[in-house]
Protein backbone atom coordinates (compact mmCIF):
# COMPACT_ATOMS: atom_id res chain seq x y z
CA UNK A 1 0.00 0.00 0.00
CA UNK A 2 1.39 3.86 -0.82
CA UNK A 3 1.03 6.37 1.94
CA UNK A 4 -1.82 7.97 0.74
CA UNK A 5 -4.11 4.71 0.27
CA UNK A 6 -3.46 4.27 4.01
CA UNK A 7 -3.63 7.59 5.47
CA UNK A 8 -6.63 10.47 4.56
CA UNK A 9 -6.68 13.66 4.40
CA UNK A 10 -9.14 15.25 6.93
CA UNK A 11 -12.00 17.85 5.68
CA UNK A 12 -10.34 21.30 5.00
CA UNK A 13 -12.67 23.27 8.05
CA UNK A 14 -11.71 20.37 10.32
CA UNK A 15 -9.56 23.10 12.82
CA UNK A 16 -12.76 25.27 12.48
CA UNK A 17 -14.51 22.46 13.45
CA UNK A 18 -12.53 21.25 16.69
CA UNK A 19 -12.84 25.00 17.50
CA UNK A 20 -16.29 25.10 17.78
CA UNK A 21 -16.39 21.06 19.22
CA UNK A 22 -14.15 21.95 22.18
CA UNK A 23 -16.35 25.07 23.14
CA UNK A 24 -19.42 23.02 23.05
CA UNK A 25 -17.54 20.20 25.08
CA UNK A 26 -16.94 22.94 27.59
CA UNK A 27 -19.76 24.11 27.91
CA UNK A 28 -21.78 20.88 27.96
CA UNK A 29 -19.21 19.22 30.59
CA UNK A 30 -20.25 22.53 33.12
CA UNK A 31 -24.14 21.69 31.96
CA UNK A 32 -24.84 18.35 31.68
CA UNK A 33 -23.50 15.39 34.25
CA UNK A 34 -22.78 12.28 32.54
CA UNK A 35 -24.92 9.51 33.13
CA UNK A 36 -22.36 6.74 34.90
CA UNK A 37 -22.30 10.10 37.43
CA UNK A 38 -26.00 10.08 37.44
CA UNK A 39 -26.18 6.85 37.95
CA UNK A 40 -23.29 6.75 40.77
CA UNK A 41 -25.48 9.45 42.96
CA UNK A 42 -29.04 7.28 42.51
CA UNK A 43 -27.25 4.24 43.57
CA UNK A 44 -25.52 6.26 46.84
CA UNK A 45 -28.84 7.32 47.13
CA UNK A 46 -30.42 3.78 47.46
CA UNK A 47 -27.68 3.11 49.88
CA UNK A 48 -27.85 6.01 52.45
CA UNK A 49 -31.72 5.25 52.48
CA UNK A 50 -31.17 1.53 52.95
CA UNK A 51 -29.01 2.40 55.65
CA UNK A 52 -31.12 4.92 57.70
CA UNK A 53 -28.50 8.02 57.33
CA UNK A 54 -31.35 10.69 56.81
CA UNK A 55 -28.31 13.51 56.34
CA UNK A 56 -26.73 11.78 54.04
CA UNK A 57 -30.33 10.89 52.32
CA UNK A 58 -30.83 14.65 52.29
CA UNK A 59 -27.66 16.05 50.95
CA UNK A 60 -27.65 13.50 47.34
CA UNK A 61 -31.30 14.52 46.93
CA UNK A 62 -30.35 18.21 46.83
CA UNK A 63 -27.22 16.87 44.34
CA UNK A 64 -29.69 15.14 42.36
CA UNK A 65 -32.18 17.94 42.24
CA UNK A 66 -29.31 20.33 41.40
CA UNK A 67 -28.66 18.14 38.63
CA UNK A 68 -31.85 18.61 37.75
CA UNK A 69 -32.70 22.20 37.93
CA UNK A 70 -29.35 22.77 35.59
CA UNK A 71 -30.71 20.60 33.05
CA UNK A 72 -33.80 22.38 32.92
CA UNK A 73 -32.39 25.55 33.23
CA UNK A 74 -29.26 24.80 31.40
CA UNK A 75 -26.68 26.80 34.01
CA UNK A 76 -23.99 25.75 35.01
CA UNK A 77 -24.13 22.61 37.46
CA UNK A 78 -21.37 24.04 40.09
CA UNK A 79 -19.60 27.83 40.25
CA UNK A 80 -16.53 26.49 39.27
CA UNK A 81 -15.46 26.55 35.78
CA UNK A 82 -12.26 24.60 36.51
CA UNK A 83 -9.17 24.37 34.00
CA UNK A 84 -10.08 22.69 31.14
CA UNK A 85 -8.28 19.25 30.08
CA UNK A 86 -8.73 17.33 27.24
CA UNK A 87 -7.61 13.93 26.35
CA UNK A 88 -7.78 13.04 22.62
CA UNK A 89 -7.06 10.32 20.70
CA UNK A 90 -6.10 10.78 17.03
CA UNK A 91 -6.11 7.82 14.71
CA UNK A 92 -2.73 7.24 13.02
CA UNK A 93 -4.51 6.83 9.71
CA UNK A 94 -5.46 10.72 9.96
CA UNK A 95 -3.12 13.34 8.15
CA UNK A 96 -3.72 15.63 10.97
CA UNK A 97 -1.97 18.83 12.10
CA UNK A 98 -1.08 18.44 15.68
CA UNK A 99 -0.37 21.71 16.12
CA UNK A 100 -3.63 23.14 14.37
CA UNK A 101 -5.40 20.70 16.52
CA UNK A 102 -3.53 21.89 20.15
CA UNK A 103 -5.09 25.78 18.89
CA UNK A 104 -8.20 24.89 17.84
CA UNK A 105 -8.61 23.17 21.22
CA UNK A 106 -7.17 26.34 23.06
CA UNK A 107 -9.37 28.95 21.04
CA UNK A 108 -12.36 26.69 22.04
CA UNK A 109 -11.84 27.51 25.33
CA UNK A 110 -11.66 30.94 24.96
CA UNK A 111 -14.67 31.82 22.91
CA UNK A 112 -16.56 29.54 25.44
CA UNK A 113 -15.59 31.97 28.31
CA UNK A 114 -16.09 35.09 25.97
CA UNK A 115 -19.67 33.66 24.66
CA UNK A 116 -21.52 31.63 27.50
CA UNK A 117 -19.95 33.89 29.64
CA UNK A 118 -17.75 31.76 31.94
CA UNK A 119 -15.94 32.83 34.97
CA UNK A 120 -12.46 32.94 34.39
CA UNK A 121 -9.96 30.70 36.44
CA UNK A 122 -6.49 31.03 34.76
CA UNK A 123 -3.62 33.06 36.43
CA UNK A 124 0.09 33.45 36.86
CA UNK A 125 1.33 30.66 39.73
CA UNK A 126 3.55 33.94 40.89
CA UNK A 127 2.06 36.98 40.70
CA UNK A 128 -1.71 35.58 40.22
CA UNK A 129 -2.56 37.74 37.43
CA UNK A 130 -5.54 36.62 35.77
CA UNK A 131 -5.74 35.98 31.97
CA UNK A 132 -9.20 36.19 31.71
CA UNK A 133 -9.58 33.63 28.79
CA UNK A 134 -9.47 30.10 31.02
CA UNK A 135 -6.52 29.84 28.73
CA UNK A 136 -2.39 30.67 29.14
CA UNK A 137 0.66 29.03 29.29
CA UNK A 138 0.17 25.40 29.35
CA UNK A 139 -3.36 25.69 29.67
CA UNK A 140 -5.73 23.69 28.63
CA UNK A 141 -4.20 20.68 29.49
CA UNK A 142 -4.14 18.29 26.42
CA UNK A 143 -2.90 15.27 26.83
CA UNK A 144 -2.72 13.32 23.12
CA UNK A 145 -1.92 9.85 22.12
CA UNK A 146 -2.40 8.08 18.69
CA UNK A 147 -4.80 5.26 17.82
CA UNK A 148 -4.01 2.30 15.67
CA UNK A 149 -6.35 1.71 12.82
CA UNK A 150 -8.12 4.48 13.20
CA UNK A 151 -9.23 8.05 11.11
CA UNK A 152 -10.88 8.75 13.63
CA UNK A 153 -10.43 11.63 16.65
CA UNK A 154 -12.03 10.98 19.95
CA UNK A 155 -11.93 13.58 22.72
CA UNK A 156 -12.55 13.75 26.50
CA UNK A 157 -13.36 17.29 27.80
CA UNK A 158 -13.44 17.59 31.92
CA UNK A 159 -12.85 21.39 33.65
CA UNK A 160 -11.35 20.35 36.54
CA UNK A 161 -12.74 22.42 39.77
CA UNK A 162 -10.38 23.04 42.64
CA UNK A 163 -11.78 21.75 45.30
CA UNK A 164 -11.44 18.53 44.23
CA UNK A 165 -7.95 19.13 42.65
CA UNK A 166 -6.35 20.46 45.61
CA UNK A 167 -6.49 16.88 46.82
CA UNK A 168 -3.93 15.78 44.93
CA UNK A 169 -0.88 13.44 46.67
CA UNK A 170 2.07 11.70 45.27
CA UNK A 171 4.50 9.17 47.83
CA UNK A 172 7.10 7.14 46.04
CA UNK A 173 6.68 4.64 49.05
CA UNK A 174 9.56 1.92 49.65
CA UNK A 175 8.91 -1.61 47.84
CA UNK A 176 9.31 -3.25 50.78
CA UNK A 177 5.69 -1.71 52.26
CA UNK A 178 3.97 -3.31 49.24
CA UNK A 179 0.45 -3.50 48.95
CA UNK A 180 -0.54 -2.46 52.26
CA UNK A 181 1.74 0.29 52.36
CA UNK A 182 -0.46 1.43 49.23
CA UNK A 183 -3.53 0.55 51.14
CA UNK A 184 -2.56 2.58 53.72
CA UNK A 185 -1.44 6.16 51.69
CA UNK A 186 -4.83 6.07 50.00
CA UNK A 187 -6.69 5.76 53.41
CA UNK A 188 -4.84 8.76 54.59
CA UNK A 189 -5.16 10.77 51.55
CA UNK A 190 -8.78 10.46 51.90
CA UNK A 191 -9.14 10.77 55.60
CA UNK A 192 -6.95 14.14 54.81
CA UNK A 193 -9.51 15.47 52.20
CA UNK A 194 -12.55 14.93 54.50
CA UNK A 195 -15.88 16.90 53.47
CA UNK A 196 -13.20 19.56 51.24
CA UNK A 197 -13.43 17.55 47.74
CA UNK A 198 -17.08 17.63 47.71
CA UNK A 199 -17.92 13.84 48.23
CA UNK A 200 -18.93 11.68 47.43
CA UNK A 201 -15.95 11.27 44.95
CA UNK A 202 -14.67 9.66 42.46
CA UNK A 203 -11.23 8.25 43.59
CA UNK A 204 -8.19 8.20 41.27
CA UNK A 205 -5.24 6.32 41.56
CA UNK A 206 -1.70 5.72 39.71
CA UNK A 207 0.52 3.05 40.29
CA UNK A 208 3.90 2.54 39.57
CA UNK A 209 5.49 4.08 36.25
CA UNK A 210 7.58 7.45 36.89
CA UNK A 211 6.45 10.25 39.94
CA UNK A 212 4.64 12.26 36.73
CA UNK A 213 3.30 9.17 35.26
CA UNK A 214 1.92 7.89 38.36
CA UNK A 215 0.42 11.51 38.73
CA UNK A 216 -0.79 11.56 34.95
CA UNK A 217 -2.18 7.82 35.71
CA UNK A 218 -4.25 8.79 38.70
CA UNK A 219 -5.92 12.56 36.54
CA UNK A 220 -7.04 9.49 34.43
CA UNK A 221 -8.34 7.53 36.60
CA UNK A 222 -10.78 10.04 37.98
CA UNK A 223 -11.43 11.84 35.27
CA UNK A 224 -11.30 9.84 32.27
CA UNK A 225 -12.69 6.26 33.80
CA UNK A 226 -16.05 5.87 33.97
CA UNK A 227 -18.20 4.93 36.75
CA UNK A 228 -18.87 0.70 37.41
CA UNK A 229 -15.82 -0.03 34.77
CA UNK A 230 -12.93 -1.99 36.03
CA UNK A 231 -9.49 -2.61 35.57
CA UNK A 232 -8.66 -5.27 32.78
CA UNK A 233 -5.98 -6.51 34.90
CA UNK A 234 -7.48 -9.11 38.08
CA UNK A 235 -5.16 -7.67 41.03
CA UNK A 236 -5.83 -4.20 40.43
CA UNK A 237 -9.88 -4.73 39.73
CA UNK A 238 -9.81 -6.51 43.14
CA UNK A 239 -7.54 -3.45 44.84
CA UNK A 240 -10.25 -1.46 43.32
CA UNK A 241 -13.14 -3.05 44.85
CA UNK A 242 -11.22 -3.77 48.00
CA UNK A 243 -10.48 0.04 48.49
CA UNK A 244 -13.93 1.06 47.79
CA UNK A 245 -15.33 -0.89 50.45
CA UNK A 246 -12.85 0.06 52.47
CA UNK A 247 -12.85 4.17 51.94
CA UNK A 248 -16.76 3.53 52.43
CA UNK A 249 -16.61 2.13 55.68
CA UNK A 250 -14.69 5.00 57.53
CA UNK A 251 -18.30 6.91 56.72
CA UNK A 252 -17.11 10.19 55.67
CA UNK A 253 -20.20 10.62 53.77
CA UNK A 254 -21.57 13.07 51.75
CA UNK A 255 -20.41 16.42 51.96
CA UNK A 256 -17.86 14.61 55.01
CA UNK A 257 -21.21 14.90 56.86
CA UNK A 258 -21.29 11.31 57.34
CA UNK A 259 -22.78 8.17 55.83
CA UNK A 260 -21.94 5.06 53.44
CA UNK A 261 -21.14 6.83 50.36
CA UNK A 262 -17.89 8.46 50.57
CA UNK A 263 -16.75 7.37 47.14
CA UNK A 264 -19.15 6.43 44.28
CA UNK A 265 -15.74 5.07 42.47
CA UNK A 266 -12.58 3.84 42.85
CA UNK A 267 -10.40 3.64 39.85
CA UNK A 268 -7.01 2.08 39.48
CA UNK A 269 -4.65 2.93 36.63
CA UNK A 270 -0.94 1.15 36.21
CA UNK A 271 2.38 1.15 34.00
CA UNK A 272 5.31 -0.81 35.28
CA UNK A 273 7.71 0.71 37.93
CA UNK A 274 11.46 0.28 38.68
CA UNK A 275 12.74 -2.73 41.00
CA UNK A 276 13.15 -0.21 43.67
CA UNK A 277 10.21 2.33 43.46
CA UNK A 278 6.92 1.68 44.60
CA UNK A 279 5.08 5.26 43.61
CA UNK A 280 1.40 5.55 44.65
CA UNK A 281 -0.54 8.80 43.43
CA UNK A 282 -4.21 10.13 44.15
CA UNK A 283 -6.34 12.40 42.21
CA UNK A 284 -9.86 13.06 43.62
CA UNK A 285 -12.44 13.77 41.48
CA UNK A 286 -15.75 15.24 43.12
CA UNK A 287 -19.61 14.40 43.38
CA UNK A 288 -19.69 16.59 39.62
CA UNK A 289 -17.74 14.27 37.89
CA UNK A 290 -17.60 16.78 35.06
CA UNK A 291 -16.42 15.41 31.62
CA UNK A 292 -17.88 15.78 27.74
CA UNK A 293 -16.98 13.55 25.02
CA UNK A 294 -17.25 13.57 21.47
CA UNK A 295 -15.86 11.33 18.12
CA UNK A 296 -15.32 13.31 15.03
CA UNK A 297 -14.38 11.83 12.10
CA UNK A 298 -12.04 12.74 9.19
CA UNK A 299 -15.06 15.09 7.49
CA UNK A 300 -15.96 16.76 10.84
CA UNK A 301 -19.01 15.03 11.67
CA UNK A 302 -19.59 14.83 15.49
CA UNK A 303 -20.82 11.99 17.14
CA UNK A 304 -21.57 12.98 20.69
CA UNK A 305 -21.76 10.57 23.81
CA UNK B 1 -33.28 15.68 63.45
CA UNK B 2 -35.74 18.89 63.45
CA UNK B 3 -36.63 21.14 60.63
CA UNK B 4 -36.70 24.76 60.54
CA UNK B 5 -37.42 27.59 58.41
CA UNK B 6 -35.89 31.06 60.21
CA UNK B 7 -36.16 34.77 59.01
CA UNK B 8 -32.93 36.54 59.96
CA UNK B 9 -31.94 38.78 62.22
CA UNK B 10 -31.62 35.91 64.21
CA UNK B 11 -31.44 35.90 68.37
CA UNK B 12 -29.27 34.22 70.37
CA UNK B 13 -32.35 32.33 71.64
CA UNK B 14 -33.11 31.32 67.56
CA UNK B 15 -29.80 29.96 67.06
CA UNK B 16 -29.47 27.71 70.81
CA UNK B 17 -32.72 26.00 70.00
CA UNK B 18 -30.59 24.33 66.54
CA UNK B 19 -29.26 20.92 66.98
CA UNK B 20 -27.06 18.93 64.84
CA UNK B 21 -28.08 17.25 61.83
CA UNK B 22 -31.04 20.02 61.90
CA UNK B 23 -32.24 21.12 58.67
CA UNK B 24 -32.20 24.87 58.08
CA UNK B 25 -34.40 26.32 55.51
CA UNK B 26 -33.94 30.34 54.96
CA UNK B 27 -36.10 33.35 53.99
CA UNK B 28 -35.28 36.91 53.91
CA UNK B 29 -31.66 38.39 53.95
CA UNK B 30 -28.20 36.25 53.57
CA UNK B 31 -25.20 38.36 53.34
CA UNK B 32 -22.08 37.08 51.24
CA UNK B 33 -18.81 37.31 52.46
CA UNK B 34 -15.55 36.18 51.47
CA UNK B 35 -11.09 35.85 52.12
CA UNK B 36 -10.90 39.83 51.28
CA UNK B 37 -14.33 40.92 52.72
CA UNK B 38 -12.82 40.21 55.97
CA UNK B 39 -9.63 41.04 55.30
CA UNK B 40 -10.70 44.32 54.94
CA UNK B 41 -13.01 44.36 58.09
CA UNK B 42 -10.36 42.62 60.35
CA UNK B 43 -7.25 42.58 58.83
CA UNK B 44 -7.43 46.99 58.01
CA UNK B 45 -9.53 47.35 60.76
CA UNK B 46 -12.67 49.39 58.72
CA UNK B 47 -16.31 48.99 59.72
CA UNK B 48 -18.97 46.99 57.80
CA UNK B 49 -21.24 49.92 56.13
CA UNK B 50 -23.72 47.88 57.43
CA UNK B 51 -25.06 46.19 60.42
CA UNK B 52 -24.38 42.64 60.59
CA UNK B 53 -25.88 41.48 63.79
CA UNK B 54 -28.49 38.51 63.91
CA UNK B 55 -27.58 38.25 60.05
CA UNK B 56 -26.52 34.85 58.24
CA UNK B 57 -23.31 35.19 56.27
CA UNK B 58 -22.96 32.93 53.26
CA UNK B 59 -19.32 31.97 52.00
CA UNK B 60 -19.64 33.07 48.42
CA UNK B 61 -17.76 35.38 45.41
CA UNK B 62 -20.69 35.07 42.96
CA UNK B 63 -20.50 35.61 39.36
CA UNK B 64 -22.85 38.22 38.60
CA UNK B 65 -23.67 40.85 35.78
CA UNK B 66 -23.47 44.19 36.36
CA UNK B 67 -26.54 46.18 34.49
CA UNK B 68 -27.04 49.61 32.77
CA UNK B 69 -28.70 50.86 36.18
CA UNK B 70 -25.64 50.24 38.54
CA UNK B 71 -27.85 46.78 40.19
CA UNK B 72 -26.00 43.05 39.62
CA UNK B 73 -27.62 39.98 38.43
CA UNK B 74 -26.80 36.59 39.40
CA UNK B 75 -25.04 34.48 36.95
CA UNK B 76 -24.05 31.58 39.14
CA UNK B 77 -23.65 31.66 42.72
CA UNK B 78 -21.79 29.34 44.70
CA UNK B 79 -20.33 28.56 48.05
CA UNK B 80 -16.58 28.10 48.78
CA UNK B 81 -14.05 26.31 51.16
CA UNK B 82 -15.06 27.89 54.88
CA UNK B 83 -11.95 26.22 56.30
CA UNK B 84 -9.64 29.85 55.21
CA UNK B 85 -11.90 31.97 56.67
CA UNK B 86 -11.55 30.32 59.57
CA UNK B 87 -9.32 32.74 61.70
CA UNK B 88 -12.21 35.47 61.39
CA UNK B 89 -14.91 33.52 62.74
CA UNK B 90 -14.77 34.69 66.47
CA UNK B 91 -14.37 38.49 65.40
CA UNK B 92 -18.08 37.92 62.86
CA UNK B 93 -19.44 36.66 65.99
CA UNK B 94 -18.17 38.75 68.94
CA UNK B 95 -17.84 41.94 67.74
CA UNK B 96 -20.68 41.73 64.91
CA UNK B 97 -22.82 39.15 66.88
CA UNK B 98 -23.16 37.21 63.34
CA UNK B 99 -25.77 34.20 64.45
CA UNK B 100 -24.92 31.73 61.56
CA UNK B 101 -22.40 30.74 59.13
CA UNK B 102 -23.30 29.19 55.65
CA UNK B 103 -20.16 27.34 53.90
CA UNK B 104 -19.05 23.83 53.12
CA UNK B 105 -16.13 21.67 54.42
CA UNK B 106 -16.50 22.51 58.31
CA UNK B 107 -14.29 24.92 60.83
CA UNK B 108 -11.86 24.61 63.14
CA UNK B 109 -12.46 23.81 66.94
CA UNK B 110 -11.55 27.61 67.73
CA UNK B 111 -14.41 28.31 65.97
CA UNK B 112 -16.48 25.19 66.98
CA UNK B 113 -15.71 27.53 70.87
CA UNK B 114 -16.81 30.25 69.52
CA UNK B 115 -19.90 29.43 68.22
CA UNK B 116 -20.67 27.77 71.77
CA UNK B 117 -19.42 31.06 73.75
CA UNK B 118 -21.29 33.66 71.39
CA UNK B 119 -24.22 31.66 70.82
CA UNK B 120 -23.81 30.75 66.55
CA UNK B 121 -24.63 28.12 64.27
CA UNK B 122 -22.49 26.86 61.47
CA UNK B 123 -24.50 25.75 58.42
CA UNK B 124 -23.11 23.26 55.88
CA UNK B 125 -24.89 23.87 52.57
CA UNK B 126 -24.11 21.65 49.50
CA UNK B 127 -20.81 22.48 48.04
CA UNK B 128 -21.12 22.63 43.75
CA UNK B 129 -24.99 22.94 43.81
CA UNK B 130 -25.15 26.02 42.52
CA UNK B 131 -27.87 25.84 39.73
CA UNK B 132 -30.10 25.59 43.08
CA UNK B 133 -28.59 27.93 45.14
CA UNK B 134 -28.44 30.45 42.27
CA UNK B 135 -32.37 29.49 41.44
CA UNK B 136 -32.47 30.37 45.64
CA UNK B 137 -31.34 33.78 45.99
CA UNK B 138 -34.40 35.88 44.63
CA UNK B 139 -32.04 39.53 44.01
CA UNK B 140 -29.01 40.85 44.62
CA UNK B 141 -30.56 44.01 46.97
CA UNK B 142 -27.13 45.74 47.69
CA UNK B 143 -23.28 45.77 47.68
CA UNK B 144 -20.41 47.28 49.31
CA UNK B 145 -16.86 47.33 48.55
CA UNK B 146 -17.34 46.93 44.79
CA UNK B 147 -13.17 47.63 44.76
CA UNK B 148 -13.03 43.74 46.02
CA UNK B 149 -15.01 42.53 43.11
CA UNK B 150 -16.14 39.92 43.30
CA UNK B 151 -15.72 39.51 46.87
CA UNK B 152 -17.85 42.28 48.07
CA UNK B 153 -19.78 42.38 50.59
CA UNK B 154 -22.97 41.13 49.32
CA UNK B 155 -26.67 41.27 50.40
CA UNK B 156 -28.94 38.69 48.79
CA UNK B 157 -32.57 38.03 49.62
CA UNK B 158 -33.39 34.51 49.02
CA UNK B 159 -36.38 32.33 49.23
CA UNK B 160 -36.44 28.56 50.82
CA UNK B 161 -32.85 28.78 51.51
CA UNK B 162 -31.11 25.17 51.62
CA UNK B 163 -31.57 22.76 53.09
CA UNK B 164 -28.67 23.51 54.79
CA UNK B 165 -27.51 21.06 57.72
CA UNK B 166 -26.87 22.27 61.49
CA UNK B 167 -23.24 20.78 61.12
CA UNK B 168 -22.13 22.71 64.16
CA UNK B 169 -24.73 23.76 66.91
CA UNK B 170 -24.01 26.59 69.58
CA UNK B 171 -23.66 23.49 72.72
CA UNK B 172 -20.18 22.73 71.09
CA UNK B 173 -20.83 19.76 68.82
CA UNK B 174 -19.23 19.37 65.83
CA UNK B 175 -20.34 17.14 63.02
CA UNK B 176 -17.42 17.23 60.83
CA UNK B 177 -15.60 16.16 63.90
CA UNK B 178 -17.30 13.36 65.32
CA UNK B 179 -17.03 12.00 61.30
CA UNK B 180 -13.14 12.40 61.82
CA UNK B 181 -13.22 10.64 64.81
CA UNK B 182 -14.94 7.74 63.65
CA UNK B 183 -13.10 7.52 60.27
CA UNK B 184 -9.92 8.04 62.02
CA UNK B 185 -10.98 4.85 64.50
CA UNK B 186 -11.96 3.11 61.51
CA UNK B 187 -8.78 3.17 60.01
CA UNK B 188 -7.34 2.04 62.55
CA UNK B 189 -9.35 -0.86 62.59
CA UNK B 190 -8.46 -2.02 59.20
CA UNK B 191 -4.77 -1.72 61.00
CA UNK B 192 -3.73 1.35 58.91
CA UNK B 193 -3.51 4.03 61.56
S1 LIG C 1 -15.16 20.38 44.48
FE1 LIG C 1 -16.34 20.04 42.60
S2 LIG C 1 -18.51 20.21 43.18
FE2 LIG C 1 -17.26 21.05 44.86
S3 LIG C 1 -17.21 23.26 44.41
FE3 LIG C 1 -15.37 22.36 43.50
S4 LIG C 1 -15.93 21.84 41.37
FE4 LIG C 1 -17.83 22.22 42.51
Amino acid sequence: MTPSDSHSTPDIHIYETLELVARDLYIKALQEIPPDVRAGLSHGLETEKCDGNQTAGRILLVILDNIRVADEQKTLVCQDTGLPIFKVLVGERLNIDIARLKESLRRGCVRATAERPLRSNTVHPLTRKHTGTNTGHGIPVIKLDVVPDSDLIEIQMAPKGSGSENMSFLKMLNPSEGVKGIKKFVLQCIFESGARPCPPMIVGIGLGGTSDVAMSLAKEASTFRHIGSRSSDPDVAKLEEELLGKINETGIGPQGLGGTTTAMAVNIEWAHTHISQNPVAVNIQCWRGERAEVVLDGNGKATWK
Amino acid sequence: MAEHTLAPPLSEVDVRKLTLEDSVLINGTVFGIRDATQIRIFDEGIQPPVDLSGSVCLHTAPGVRKLPNGKYEKLSVGTTTSTRMDRFVPGLLERYRVRALVGKGGLSQTSVDAMQKFGGVYLAIVGGAAALETMQIEEIEDVWWEDLMPECLWKFRVKNFGPLVVAIDSLGHSLYRNVQELAAERIRQFGFG
